[in-house]
């Protein structure tokens, strides 16, 4: 059974800046990481690989240069790393992006079952959180999104129950296999590649398809593909802070004016 | 007088028997790595005279007067005891056929000699039963060890059978150049002769065999190091002992060390030379705050492991012949081990090999170090923060740029003195005093990359391995000939371990310049009290592993005009601010924390300042000291003791 995991290279935003004139990402110089919920997507496919013997694959869309994120994918142990690489793919939105993906994981369910499929929740650059989803709904997966703890898997019986992070509460759910599971960064502690798995790694070959191996019409995919497209980034511009009373001699009124600004703007949802 | 006939095959069995015991010892250290240790020949000799010969490591403690008559009474009544096995085989032959003109002398110098060797051994007696300091023992030995107390009983047996023998022998009155055998004989006054010669015949037999007992307990016991400690002086780290060796990135390659074997033999010599001394032990900071780790232990470690030839764990839980993963991990790598072991062991780097395999080939490590390694992969900062924000403190002073060809002195920042906003006050400090001084310098801003100290302590050879590539080529490209850092461990690391990268810089550390600056003339001494009563704290990297200790209190003085106080544990045997080694980005879990000791210390003597000359002292006093509730007492980089004495004029 073939357990995948879903990882992007991404710019390491903590270092991106937007050119003020153009109004576009400043990428010279800046190198590329891991998307980090995608590390816990790996490990936890690394994790599965160890424990049931599952065979660990790791896939990524990108440029040519996205072989070094699946070479690191390699030094933390994967089976398989695969690229989806085309100049048809490029410019995709969520959409055409999760459509190439979900092409890539059916070509690889024709030789061995997809048990499970990871993603991180969604991407630093983007974050959408929509490849995920969209993945689990072109291939009739069950999406178990935000998910941080795998309570178990029953390979024989085929399902799994899982624990979902939300909003001031946690979910305990169970779902037939296959399923796209999302993952938050409570699911695990990404393991540390050794240095003879990192050497290895260097010499591994990284499959890649193009388009001729997925054969997807173009249409599809890529910008063509995309129901969205960047028209303008900017950074948003904020209004000045102001001091609202005085704190210090008069700490409950001025809570009281805190409290009236905030109402009066309707910041306070009930 | 003839030969005695059990004799000759008694000395036969006791010798082959010695000889056995060490040639098996020596093939296991020589079954070690390869390591060059036979280089600068004249230089090794030097030392085997001053560190063996002198002494000089054991002569740092007042006990060690003891040791050196001991070692020397030994070496002269090597020749003495020579003589006495020759004459067992051949009697009347050796030193009794000489001359009496070169004989009695010799009689005289043996006879005073051996009382010499008596008094020490029982004034050792007296040290182990009734005032032994607590670094003699420890979880695996006592002071007064059986193994102790045997070898101490078999010398003075030597040397009480050494005299009787002779007095036995003296006819009354007869002339003798020997007094103490004279002074002996003076109680066996009156025996007849048969009983005279019945006591020579017994004291002679009790020294034969316990001379040959002695010998063959040598190699089986911490003895071993009278047979070692000379050889492991020879070959002793010539150039930095806490530097360790590079490691090649190949396939097929180990990364580290797992098993006893993969040591180097100088690594392997070392755990045969320990004397269990126990100094490492009583200096070490993570054992003086009851961490697992114990410098003397893990060398203990290394050779019981290998007495079993590997059978055993060498990293696992804890135990004879194994070191725990906790104890490696404890290790600042202050080095206060390797600048006080009498024979030159060399703790530290096998503390670093084994990490090294932890890391390297498990990835096992304190969970803490995950971030740490992932921030230096990727952003070249123990944090983790944007390399574009290394250069931002320089924005009050203007655009200061290192120029290939123009600018004399690159400014090594550092990460703390880039991103720790303590730090970064420093580095100003540090800056306004250069400027002051008329000095030219400049930075590499966003383009400097951490010099890789951190994971280099840590184990993480990988990756300082490609920084360290990566600052070389830099270097290189630009141009650096001279570096000025503020911080000892970009010093030491710059300096010293990146010579194996083939960067030779003048790499100096802010102290020296400063200092050097001061004698020339070029900065006007203040001498400008305001600090209070001060106190300097010793940095590991720059005092231990750099030999410098007077430039930091040079500028103290030259700021201030008052000599700083010292630490009760100062300078050699200074203590630890506990964040060397990687240990800044770890939890300190077990045991007092080490920062709070050094705080304790330093509150005795209620000081106004405490000065430091490392960015990492800094954060681990101001914490220690907030957690003392002693705040009012102020932590001052040297840089900013001048800087502010200079502003005051």
């Amino acid at each position: 059974m073939l357990v995948i995991s879903c990882i992007k290279q991404v710019p390491d935003t903590t270092q991106v800046k937007i050119d003020p004139v153009t109004n576009t990402l400043v990428r010279e110089g800046i190198p590329f990481i891991v998307n980090p919920y995608d590390t816990h997507a790996l490990e936890e496919g690394l994790a599965l690989k160890d424990r049931y013997g599952l065979r660990s694959v790791a896939i990524s869309m990108g440029p040519p240069n996205t072989v070094a994120t699946l070479k690191k994918a390699c030094a933390l142990g994967v089976d398989q790393a695969i690229l989806l690489s085309d100049r048809a793919f490029g410019g995709a939105d969520t959409l055409a992006t999760s459509q190439v993906l979900a092409s890539a994981i059916e070509r690889l369910a024709q030789k061995e079952e997809v048990g499970i499929v990871f993603c991180g929740k969604q991407t630093i650059d983007g974050d959408t959180a929509q490849v995920g989803p969209g993945i689990a709904t072109r291939l009739g997966f069950t999406q178990l999104t935000l998910v941080d703890r795998i309570e178990w898997l029953d390979l024989d019986k085929k399902r799994i129950r899982v624990r979902r992070k939300l909003e001031g509460r946690h979910e305990i759910v169970e779902a037939p296999l296959p399923v796209v599971i999302t993952a938050v960064r409570e699911l695990n502690r990404p393991r540390y590649p050794t240095v003879p798995m990192r050497l290895s790694a260097e010499l591994t070959e990284v499959t890649v398809w193009d388009n001729q191996v997925l054969n997807l019409d173009v249409e599809t995919v890529g910008l063509k593909g995309s129901a969205t497209w960047v028209s303008k980034i900017f950074s948003p511009e904020r209004d000045q802070g102001e001091i609202i009373g005085d704190g210090i001699k008069d700490p409950v009124g001025t809570a009281h004016l805190l409290l009236d600004k905030m109402l009066s703007k309707d910041l306070l949802a009930i | 007088m003839q030969s005695h006939p059990y004799f000759m095959p008694l000395l036969l069995v006791a010798v082959l028997t010695f000889c056995y015991s060490c040639y098996q010892r020596l093939q296991l250290v020589t079954a070690g790595a390869a390591e060059n240790r036979f280089d600068r020949p004249g230089e090794r000799l030097a030392g085997v005279f001053s560190y063996a010969f002198g002494q000089r490591r054991v002569l740092s403690r007042p006990f060690g007067v003891n040791h050196f008559v001991l070692f020397w009474a030994f070496l002269l009544l090597l020749v003495a005891n020579a003589d006495f096995l020759w004459q067992g085989l051949f009697p009347g032959s050796g030193l009794s056929a000489l001359p009496e003109a070169v004989r009695h002398p010799l009689e005289l110098a043996f006879d005073l000699v051996s009382l010499l060797a008596l008094v020490s051994v029982l004034v050792a007696l007296a040290r182990r039963l009734f005032f032994a300091p607590s670094y003699l023992g420890n979880d695996y030995t006592k002071p007064c060890s059986g193994e102790a107390l045997l070898i101490l009983g078999m010398i003075a047996t030597l040397m009480a059978a050494y005299f009787l023998m002779n007095a036995a022998r003296l006819a009354p009155g007869s002339q003798t150049w020997q007094p103490v055998s004279r002074a002996v004989s003076f109680f066996l006054q009156g025996l007849p002769a048969a009983t005279l010669d019945g006591v020579a015949s017994v004291s002679w037999w009790a020294h034969a065999i316990v001379l040959l007992l002695f010998l063959n307990l040598l190699p089986r016991s911490k003895h071993m190091h009278i047979l070692t400690a000379i050889p492991n002086c020879y070959f002793r780290n010539l150039d930095h002992p806490a530097v360790p060796p590079r490691e090649e990135f190949q396939m097929g390659n180990r990364f580290g060390v797992s098993g006893v074997e993969q040591f180097s033999w100088k690594d392997l010599l070392d755990s045969f030379s320990c004397t269990e001394c126990g100094r490492c032990q009583d200096l070490c900071p993570a054992h003086n705050t009851g961490k697992s780790l114990n410098p003397r232990r893990v060398v203990h470690d290394v050779k019981v492991n290998l007495l079993e030839k590997g059978g055993k764990p060498l990293i696992g839980p804890k135990g004879d012949g194994t070191s725990s993963e906790e104890s490696l991990w404890d290790c600042t790598t202050c080095g206060a081990c390797l600048s006080v072991c009498p024979v030159l062991i060399e703790h530290l780097p096998k503390i670093v090999k084994m990490r090294r395999h932890l890391v390297q080939e498990k990835a096992r490590f304190p969970e803490e170090l995950l971030n740490l390694f992932e921030n230096m992969e990727q952003r070249s900062n123990p944090w983790g923060i944007a390399p574009s924000e290394r250069g931002k403190w320089i924005s009050v002073l203007g655009e200061r740029s290192f120029k290939p060809g123009e600018t004399e002195y690159l400014f090594f920042v550092g990460c703390a003195g880039s991103f720790d906003s303590r730090a970064k006050q420093t580095t100003l400090a540090l800056a306004t005093t250069l400027d002051r001084a008329g000095i030219s310098w400049g930075i590499l801003g966003k383009d400097e990359i951490c010099c890789g100290d951190s994971v280099r302590r840590l184990g993480n050879e990988f990756v300082f391995d490609k920084m360290a590539r990566d600052n070389a080529a830099m270097f290189r490209e630009r141009g650096v000939k001279k570096i000025v850092t503020a911080c000892p461990h970009c010093f030491s690391t710059l300096k010293n371990d990146y010579r194996q990268y083939g960067v030779e810089l003048e790499v100096v550390h802010h102290s020296e310049l400063i200092a050097q600056l001061v004698g020339d003339g070029r900065l006007k001494a203040p001498k400008k009290a305001g600090q209070g009563k001060v106190l300097f704290h010793d940095s590991c990297y720059l005092g231990r592993h750099n030999d410098t200790y007077a430039a930091p209190r040079a500028v103290i003085e030259a700021a201030t005009g008052g000599v700083p106080g010292d630490f009760e544990r100062n300078r050699e045997n200074g203590f630890c601010c506990g964040a060397g080694g990687g240990r800044m980005w770890m939890e300190e879990q077990t045991g007092a924390r080490i920062n709070h000791e050094r705080v304790k210390e330093a509150l005795k003597q209620q000081p106004d300042t405490i000065c430091v000359s490392c960015p990492y002292c800094m954060t681990m006093l101001e914490d220690g000291l907030k957690d003392q509730g002693a705040e009012k007492v102020r932590v001052r980089d040297i840089a900013e003791v001048m800087a502010e004495a200079l502003n005051d004029r």
